[in-house]
């Protein structure tokens, strides 16, 4: 007969435990390091601009004799990316992941799904390249825009941007909805729709919303793509064929200039936390959510 | 051909791939009586009631011969309209399944998408399924109220209740009290005697007592294959088979 095998003894599963207790408080630690330097780094900017100055006012303008740092601007060109972006993308987003787990025949899906999962994998510079050069010439062509690079050019390719996270978060949530649904409402006589948009969608919203939100964050956070197809000029404007400045196209290009300890270097800090700011809130909504709906459904 | 037979099966082959699950089954069903479907795990007799309302039609794989006659019309025939099927022939599972609304919503889902038949409101159909189910004093205060906040026996009256909103004639009940305690179980069986009244219940079950306790007639399904069926005391007490002797008395099973 063979031995046993031993189990491991009691101090070699705690030594166990203290290892993957390290590791949960390092994560936890860097975490905690970058919000101390944004915070040390960015504070000291308001010293020298009033906080209302900084998020009411309407002018970005460094190189002036008189600089003006008011966001505004920034926040403005932020949000009308990421909303143009979301706009697009949440509905077909959210098509195609019901269509991959509920329509799509089996073979269909093996290759969509690793060709949508290809899309995350793009580096964000290219997708930029893409934006700068061929989708700007359509948008133009097609809306007449004056500016080539504006916030809808952008918005465009962010939304194909952030597609795949939205897409595979949601088709999750839809897949993980119980087989059980389902077929209680083909039971009862539901077609294929009315089943998909009465049971299963309903079922999965919350975990469709949590997508949503991921992708929000995703898109307010990058910088490169729309650095490279927005125009980058800091104007205070709804118009979505204006050109625009993110606060993250603003950081990436202006850090590399800036004198470092500068007014100037500690404002770029300063929009750095409030995009941290933005993006703790929407997480922090993501999960509120995920926990208010997890109290009625399963 | 007679017509106090409610579903008529003829010469039924049901497979999945190449596993053949059922092997060419006749039986009759009479309307307005519970007939109990009995047989060891993997016997076919799920598969048999999932044939019923074309359930199976949802598995890919699974390919079906011969006839199943509802009131003298082959449901497999191509005219056959599936949903309207499924309004007729109601489904309860294994597993209480109600959906993550709320209780009224639950019952209000059927006729909902098949449209209200007969002047009703929607409040009536949902009272008159709920009290049909034994389960309108528990919850009419509650209507409301998540359908999974309900204890699993009345989740499973619930979803007998879901079924009955869509006024159908056969309710198939696939081991309805499996996952059910006792006091639940004995709450279901009285709710399916009551529910021959008005309409044809088929109920698979691996439990003996159940089947003797509930029904009218009684099959014994052994390997897809349909060993014995007639009335149920005659079954139990006078089986013709001795396999099904042998399961009746707890040889194996």
């Amino acid at each position: 007969m063979r031995a046993i095998r031993r189990r491991p003894t009691r101090t070699v599963e705690s030594m166990i435990e203290y290892l993957i207790l390290g590791c949960a408080c390092i994560s936890i630690m860097i975490l905690l390091l970058i919000i101390i330097f944004l915070f040390k780094e960015g504070l000291p900017a308001f010293a020298h601009i009033p906080l209302s100055e900084f998020i009411f006012g309407t002018v970005w303008q460094v190189q002036a004799v008189e600089p003006r740092y008011g966001i505004l601007p920034l926040l403005c060109g932020s949000i009308l990316v990421t909303g143009g972006a979301i706009t697009v993308s949440v509905p077909l987003s959210i098509m195609c992941a019901l269509y991959i787990s509920e329509v799509a025949h089996p073979l269909a899906r093996e290759v969509i799904k690793p060709l949508i999962e290809l899309l995350a994998g793009i580096p964000s510079v290219v997708y930029g390249f893409l934006a700068l050069t061929a989708l700007a010439d359509l948008t133009q062509r097609f809306t007449g825009s004056i500016h080539r690079l504006n916030a809808l050019n952008g918005a465009l390719i962010l939304a194909v941007m952030i597609a795949p996270t939205v897409i595979s978060i949601s088709e999750d949530a839809i897949k993980s909805v119980p087989k059980e649904y389902r077929e209680a409402a083909y039971a009862i006589g539901a077609d294929k729709w009315e089943t998909m948009s009465r049971v299963v969608f309903p079922a999965a919203f919350p975990g469709v919303m949590v997508a949503v939100m991921l992708g929000i964050s995703r898109a307010i956070g990058e910088t490169m793509a729309v650095l490279m197809a927005t125009g980058n000029a800091p104007l205070l404007t709804f118009d979505i064929l204006s050109s625009v400045q993110t606060m993250t196209a603003v950081i990436a290009i202006e850090m590399g200039e800036v004198t470092f300890g500068s007014v100037h270097y500690h404002a770029l800090f300063a929009i750095g936390l409030i995009l941290l700011g933005i993006t703790f809130i929407i997480n922090f909504l993501a999960e509120a959510l995920l926990r208010r709906f997890r109290g009625v459904s399963p | 051909m007679s017509s106090e037979y409610k579903i008529e099966i003829r010469n039924l082959q049901v497979g999945f791939g190449k596993l053949m699950v059922i092997k060419n089954l006749n039986i009759n069903i009479m309307s307005n009586c519970v007939t109990a479907v009995m047989g060891p795990s993997g016997c076919g007799k799920s598969t048999l009631i999932r044939t019923i309302n074309r359930l199976n039609d949802l598995v890919p794989e699974c390919h079906v011969k011969g006839q199943v006659l509802l009131d003298g019309r082959d449901i497999y025939d191509p005219s056959m309209d599936v949903v309207e099927l499924r309004r007729r022939v109601g489904m309860v599972f294994q597993k209480p399944n109600p959906f993550p609304k709320s209780i009224y919503e639950n019952i209000a889902f059927g006729p909902r998408i098949h449209g209200i038949a007969g002047g009703n409101s929607l409040d009536e159909i949902v009272e008159r399924s709920l009290r049909a189910a034994a389960l309108w004093d528990e919850v009419k205060d509650r209507l409301d109220a998540p359908a999974l906040s309900l204890s699993g026996g009345q989740q499973q009256r619930l979803c007998i209740a879901r079924a009955l909103a869509v006024q159908p004639e056969v309710i198939l009940l696939d081991e309805p009290c499996s996952a059910l305690d006792p006091a639940a179980t004995a709450k279901i069986e009285s709710l399916m005697v009551s529910l021959k009244k008005d309409y044809t219940v088929i109920v698979v079950t691996h439990n003996m007592q159940q089947a003797a306790r509930v029904s009218d007639f009684t099959a014994f399904l052994y390997l897809g294959e349909l060993v014995e069926y007639g009335e149920t005391r005659r079954v139990f007490e006078n089986p013709s088979s001795k396999l099904t002797e042998d399961f009746i008395t707890g040889r194996f099973g």
